[in-house]
Parts: C-alpha cells; structure tokens; sequence
C-alpha cells in the first residue's frame, strides 16, 4: 500500500543573504517513515531540515521561497502560528541539549508549554515519552535528578523524549548520532525504527550506512541542490546521478 | 645572501648537547621581582586590614551597634547608619535589579545586533566609569530638588539605582551570553514562545551571574559616600516606630560610609574605626555569599 505524502516541498529556494544555499527543491516525504538526508558539508542538508519546522526564522538574513506543506497547509502561510507547528513537528539536535533541570522537568518541559497540568497526566506523558524514546528503564529511578548527569547517549534519548512529549506528527533529526558513540548510535538507530511506525521521521546523517541502514527513502544534496532523491535500496544499488555515485562509492566529500 | 647561509648550515652544524643546565640570570632575576611584588601586593592588605582591626575592634561592641550616637542618653553607636545602610539596599535593588535584567535580556535576546545595540552598551560601559560625585550632583538637583524629594532616603536610592544599573546589566548581559544557544533553539524547537523561554530556561541558567551582579550593587552602595552625602543626607536617627518605617523612606539617612566620613571630619577617630571595621566585616560577608549564592544557583554544578 502506498504511504501517504506528509510533508511536501515545492521550487524551494532559500537565500542567506547573497548565498543561495537551496536551489529549486521538490521532494515527497512519505509519512510514517524515515527519510534520510546525506551529502557533504555545507550542501544544504541541515538547512532544509531546518525548513521544515521554520527553525531558519530565527535567523535574520534568511529569505525562502517555494511551497512547503504539512498535511496540504502552507507552513509559511501568513496566519500559521509556528508554536503549533514546532508542536507537529519536533526536532532533535546535533549535540544532545537536554535544558539544565530534571528529567522530569526537561520531558515535561514541552506539554507545560503547551498547557498540561494536571500532575498525573504529566507523570503519564513523561513514562509513556521516555518508554518511547527506549530510556525509561535507564532513568526511571532518578526522574528527579539533573538531565545533565547523564551520558551523551541518554541524554540525546532523554531529547528525544523530550520532542516525543508533545505529540508530534513528525520527527527532524539533525544529524542525531554524530556526538556519540557507536553503542548508543546502535541505540538511537533500534529507536528510529520503532518510532516510524508512529511518526514521520526525516534524519540528516553524514554517515551512508547510517542512511541505508534506518531509512526508507534517501536524498542525496550537494551544493544546495538535491541531486538524487529515491528508495534507499535504489539510490544506493543504482544510483541515477553521476554525483552521486561518485559520492556514495566514496569518490569525495 | 641569507638563503646562501641557510643552505650551508646544516654542514656546519655541531652536535650539541641537551646536558648543560644552567640557571638563567635572568630568570632569577625576574623571579626575584614578582615574588617581591607579589609580597608587596599580600603584605599592603593585610597591613591596612590589621591596623584598621587593631584599631578599631576594641570600639566595636554590642552597645556600639545597636545604639544610636546622642547626647543626652550619652550613647554612642552606629545603629541608625547600619539600619538606613539597609534601607538604601533593599529601596535601590528592589528598584535595580528588574530593570537592569530587563535591559540586559532586551540587549542580549529582543534587539538585533547594530549601532543603536552598541550605543546602548557604551552608554552602559560609560555610566559604570563616571565619578560618583557627578551621580551625587545630578541626584541631589534631579530628584532632590526637581522631583522635591529633598535629602531622603528616595533620593539616595534613586541615585544609587541609576549608579549600580550597569553593574546589573552588565554581569545579567554576560551571564546570557554563555548559555549555550542549543538552549534557546531546543526550546523553541518545543514550540516555546520566546518569553517563556527566557523566562523558564535563560533566566535561571543565568541565575548565577545575575546573582554575582545584585551583590557586586550591594557592594557598591555599602561602599558608596560621594553620591550619597548631598541625596540621601547624615542622618543617623532610627525610624521611631513601626508605623514609622516606611515614612523613614522620605527622610534624611546617613549610611556608614556617611558616618565614617562625619566622624574623620570631626576627628572622633575610633569611632571612624569602628565604623571601618563594620564595613570591612560587611564587605567580607557579602564576598562570601557571592561565592555560596552563585555556586547554589549553578544549574550546570548540580547535575554532580
């Protein structure tokens, strides 16, 4: 059966300042399944991403032009409100940045900004957030302590249960695993799988068997242009671009 | 010609041996000055602050503290300047501090960085290099004469306000600047409004700086005499009752930094002391709680 689109660009181009830094993208990304972004540094991978829940806002000399669409609304429509749309779509950083506070504290975080307090439903979203970020058991006896005590690897979980908390549609993940090591990327990498069967999750890696090995469809950027956009078994077993070819059997980048 | 010698030198060159130690004489010589300086710099301290306690403490007792100076009880005391040196603090930083941790989140978060930004932090740079006295002019003719406050409490303190604003700003601005901005994006990354993030997490990861900038105030208006003679006045009487207390606000109050300066006029000389052995032990107390308080607040040290 053929997945439904969730999130969908059209001729997007963005601009910081005089660089164009995305050239004419158009991509489908289906829901309920992770589509990975690769390519080099500076091709433009993590700034889509940061299109897709307008983090780009924050910075001043961004312009954007182009269609992208949640479920069929405009994100940059002019009445959105980006509170509600960070709120469908959660990220996940680079560098694991749980807030210095509790766990609890921290997993509460997003549903007290968006008006749960009723204390038991909170206590319900936290175990049911963490149990689905695969930390509950890890942590379930010091809820109460620091966030920042713990590992790379928790603490970049304890986030995603953090993002998991306000019930999003989908999950941005920016290069989620490069800060840590290769059992807790194993970890993250179990979760993802789990999570797609809930979520839409979009992960930038710069690691390909990363790519191959959790997601469904792949993208592949270079120099703000979206090269190459398939199956993941098909962009890497037959890849239809010269560059990326070139890219995938390690020829630069 | 200096290539030509770089290219023989490798010819010319004789095995040296590492085995030659030798003291330096100028290295020993160098040692010799900044360890006297050093000593200098350890010794200077310790003399005043020994010859000010040695002088000084044997005045400082209970009676000494807790009466007021009068002629007609025969008492001599300090009280009245601890209690209005309390009153300053408590009026200026209740008027202070909100207004210069706003100003600081509006510099660091709200305004784009530019000219008008720059303006406003070398206005700040500036206010915190004027000479008191200048503070103590403009308060005495603004708000004592202009606003009509008179020598009060008020004018003290709204002088104080504007002269420990840019200690407050400055070490709120600083403190805001080394949360990480992964902070401020995780948050909005939730949906958080840019309010309720400073609010829930800026503000409380700053907490220690702020901190350290409400005490270094404190510090300042303890130690503070030129601009408050001609605001905030000399006067040492305690408010009369409790009903009194907020009507003190309106009237004349000496600190002891006032009253140290009264006294050494008048040549009482070891009650200038007493009141310098107070004031040594106050600005003591307060360092030290800058050290508990900053550290308590740390949110990065408690994750240990």
């Amino acid at each position: 059966m053929e997945k439904q689109t969730k999130i969908k660009v059209r001729n997007l181009d963005l601009f910081y300042g005089a660089n164009h830094a995305l050239k004419n993208v158009n991509m489908d990304i289906k829901e309920k399944s992770v589509t990975a972004f690769i390519g080099p540094s500076g091709c433009g991978k993590s700034t889509f991403l940061k299109t897709l829940n307008r983090m780009n806002d924050l910075v001043d000399s961004v312009k954007i032009d182009g269609l992208v669409e949640l479920d069929n609304e405009n994100i940059y429509g002019e009445d959105v409100d980006t509170t509600l749309l960070r709120k469908k779509i959660g990220m996940v950083f680079q560098q694991p940045n749980p807030f210095p506070m509790s766990i609890y504290d921290n997993i509460a975080y997003g549903p007290r900004v968006h008006g749960i307090k009723d204390k038991n439903k909170l206590d319900r979203i936290v175990e049911e957030s963490l149990r689905g970020a695969a930390i509950f058991d890890e942590v379930k006896d010091r809820l109460k302590k620091s966030a920042l005590g713990l590992s790379g690897g928790q603490q970049q979980r304890i986030c995603i249960a953090r993002a998991l908390a306000v019930q999003p549609d989908v999950l941005l993940m920016d290069e989620p695993t490069s800060a840590l090591d290769p059992i807790s990327t194993a970890k993250i990498e179990e979760l993802m799988d789990e999570l797609k069967k809930k979520y839409t999750v979009v992960v930038v890696t710069h690691n390909m068997q990363q790519a191959v090995r959790v997601s469904d469809e792949t993208a592949f950027f270079l120099v703000g242009e979206m090269v190459e956009f398939n199956r993941t078994k098909d962009l890497f077993a037959y890849p239809k671009d010269k560059r990326t070819e070139d890219y995938i059997t390690g020829r630069f980048g | 010609m200096d290539s030509q010698a770089t290219v023989v030198m490798p010819q010319e060159k004789v095995k040296s041996s590492i085995a030659k130690k030798k003291q330096r004489k100028k290295d020993i010589l160098a040692y010799i000055a900044v360890y006297l300086s050093a000593t200098l710099a350890v010794a200077l301290l310790v003399g005043i602050i020994s010859y000010v306690l040695f002088k000084g403490a044997r005045v400082v007792n209970i009676s000494f503290l807790t009466h007021v100076t009068s002629f007609l009880d025969g008492t001599v005391g300090i009280a009245g300047n601890i209690v209005n040196t309390l009153y300053l603090i408590v009026m200026t930083m209740v008027i202070a501090t909100p207004i210069g941790v706003g100003a600081a989140v509006y510099l660091n978060e709200y305004a784009k960085p530019g000219k008008l930004v720059s303006i406003i932090e070398f206005a700040i740079e500036t206010l915190a290099g004027i000479p008191s006295i200048i503070f103590g002019l403009f308060g005495m003719v603004f708000f004592g004469a202009t606003f009509g406050l008179g020598y009060s409490l008020w004018t003290g303190a709204l002088t104080m306000v504007l002269m420990v604003l840019p200690l407050v700003t400055k070490n709120t601005k600083e403190a805001l600047k080394t949360v990480p901005d992964s902070y401020r994006v995780g948050a909005i990354g939730l949906g958080t409004g840019k309010w309720h993030m400073i609010r829930t997490i800026l503000l409380p990861s700053a907490m220690p700086g702020i901190i350290t900038g409400v005490i270094l105030a404190i510090g300042r208006i303890v130690g503070e005499s030129a601009a408050l003679l001609f605001t905030a006045g000399s006067a040492k009487i305690l408010p009369a009752s409790f009903n009194d207390l907020l009507e003190k606000t309106m009237q004349s109050g000496g600190t002891l930094t006032i009253q140290l300066y009264l006294s050494m006029s008048k040549g009482e000389y070891d009650i200038a002391f007493g009141i310098a052995v107070v004031l040594l032990v106050i600005v003591l107390e307060i360092n030290i709680l800058t050290k508990v308080l900053a550290n308590k607040f740390d949110l990065n040290k408690k994750a240990k």
